[in-house]
């Protein structure tokens, strides 16, 4: 399994959960799950672009 | 009229916290128990999913914590529930962490852990009518 991959299956796990309890309905909770997924992943891919980076 | 202030009489009765035992018990078994079966599923694949992937992962279940991070990883894993005492009784997971997925691995079960309680929680809450 690659690092992104295991970064994608983090992600969709945990905003699954997030999703569900975090909101009341079922359309909030859908956009809520979305938008946590698309924030660990859009950070995960800014952080290690930040880290290549600094490491260069 | 009278039959709404029945049902709301029989809601209330019973043990207030069996959702929130049955949710860190069984992913998902909290929510199960009050009849949200497509919540229950979700939240019973999502951890369960992270659990398993954490093991295939060569990640590492904690038994006998030698410093502070240890005991909160051993704390975050016995949020697992009924998973934990499952995987420790059959031997699963790595005994030492040796590959940089296998250290993956170890935070997907303590994060799949942090997940069960927080939906353990959340049934909770729909039990005593804090959630819709």
């Amino acid at each position: 399994m690659t690092h992104f991959a295991a970064v994608l299956l983090f992600a969709l796990f945990a905003s699954t959960v997030f999703g569900i309890t975090m909101r009341e309905t079922p359309r909030r909770m859908v956009r809520y799950g979305i938008y946590c997924f698309v924030l660990f992943v859009g950070a995960a891919i800014v952080l290690s672009w930040v880290m290549y980076c600094i490491a260069r | 009229m009278a039959t709404e202030e029945k049902k709301d009489v029989a809601t209330e009765q019973g043990f207030v916290y069996l959702p929130l035992i049955a949710g860190w018990l069984v992913p998902g078994g909290g929510h199960f128990l009050l009849r949200k079966w497509g919540r229950g599923a979700l939240l019973a694949a999502s951890i369960l999913g992270m659990f398993v992937t954490g093991l295939a992962m060569q990640g590492k279940l904690h038994s006998n914590p030698h410093d502070i991070l240890d005991i909160l990883s051993l704390v975050g894993d016995l949020g697992n529930g009924l998973l934990y005492f499952i995987g420790r009784l059959l031997g699963l997971g790595a005994d030492q962490v040796q590959t940089t997925v296998g250290d993956y691995g170890t935070r997907f079960i303590v994060v799949a852990g942090l997940l069960n309680v927080i939906a353990a929680v959340d049934a909770h809450n729909l039990r005593t009518g804090r959630k819709s």
